[in-house]
């Protein structure tokens, strides 16, 4: 994203972009507290927080970071990191004895 | 004086298309993602391995790790808004927004001192247990890192601000990255608040 290119017409319209994002991230924040009080079983628990919170994570990192205008080095560069890092986490999920004794 | 020119902070690698600042601060946040995994991966595996573990609602002040991360996001909108002025010549503009993405974090690292306090207070610590272990380790560290941006914005608020009148491109460069930095950090806590203090 080259921002010194940026019209003040587009950085008007990028502004109004960050206050509905702002918006939405309020509203997550307040459903995920809320989610929290209904006491829901632990799968569905993990699994609610876990979307709402990737959910607001996008739109952070979209947004706020540029990353859906972004040059597709920066892109791989993430997408590398974010496949060693849901790597990391499955093989420790995986060879786990406890893990595998709740999830059973 | 060194003859030492870092090149391409101003204008875009050709090859890479980006400045190489954005380049470093983008593989400093790989590297950030995998340190804050290591340790996320440990949590999982001390909290599933432990049926005593107690849920984050019973024992930590939700309110106010609510309060907190609304205040977090509204610090992103703000140091985003302060790049966004600069990109519109308004450095009046980006003095405000700075200044208040900077009294945010500082909130946040007060309310962040209330809540060490009260568990201080009911005899918590780091030893304590498996759960105040993680507790501790991961918010503290995360709170670390919010000092760091707040030191890093105070600088470019202040005496690194002279840059603008001389070289405005590469300042603007340099908020966007303090920005990346910021969301990053912001982006941490969107998952430490459900995963610590909700389930």
């Amino acid at each position: 994203m080259e921002h010194a290119a940026h019209s003040p017409e587009e950085i008007q319209k990028h502004v109004r972009t960050y206050i509905a994002v702002f918006v939405a991230l309020a509203f997550l924040t307040v459903v995920t507290v809320g989610v929290s009080y209904l006491h829901l079983t632990a799968a569905i628990a993990v699994t609610v927080a876990l979307i709402i919170a990737s959910i607001k994570a996008s739109l952070v990192a979209a947004y706020f970071m540029h990353l859906i205008s972004e040059k597709k080095l920066i892109l791989w560069i993430l997408i590398i990191t974010m496949a060693t890092f849901v790597s990391m986490i499955l093989i420790i999920f995986f060879t786990n004895k406890g893990v595998m004794h709740v999830v059973s | 004086m060194s003859d030492a020119v870092i090149h391409y902070i101003e204008e875009p690698h050709p090859v890479t298309g980006v400045t190489n600042s954005k380049l470093g601060v983008w593989l400093f946040i790989a590297s950030e993602v995998m340190l804050f995994g290591a340790l996320f991966s440990s949590y999982i595996v001390l909290r599933v391995g432990d049926a005593t573990w107690p849920h984050g609602w019973t024992v930590l002040n939700i309110p106010l790790a609510t309060l907190n991360t609304m205040i977090l996001i509204t610090s992103s909108v703000t140091m985003v808004m302060s790049w966004a002025s600069l990109a519109m010549n308004r450095f009046d503009r980006f003095r405000l927004y700075m200044l208040v993405t900077i009294l945010l974090g500082c909130a946040f690292m007060v309310v962040k001192g209330f809540e060490y306090a009260h568990k201080f207070e009911a005899d918590h610590f780091p030893r304590t247990s498996n759960f105040y272990g993680v507790y501790f380790t991961m918010t503290g560290l995360h709170g670390l890192h919010v000092l760091g941006g707040i030191l890093a914005n105070l600088y470019f608020l202040t005496v690194g601000s002279k840059l603008w009148k001389t070289h405005p491109k590469m300042f603007m460069g340099r908020i966007e990255v303090a920005g990346l930095y910021w969301h990053f950090v912001d982006l941490v806590w969107i998952f430490l608040f459900p995963s610590i203090y909700l389930l």
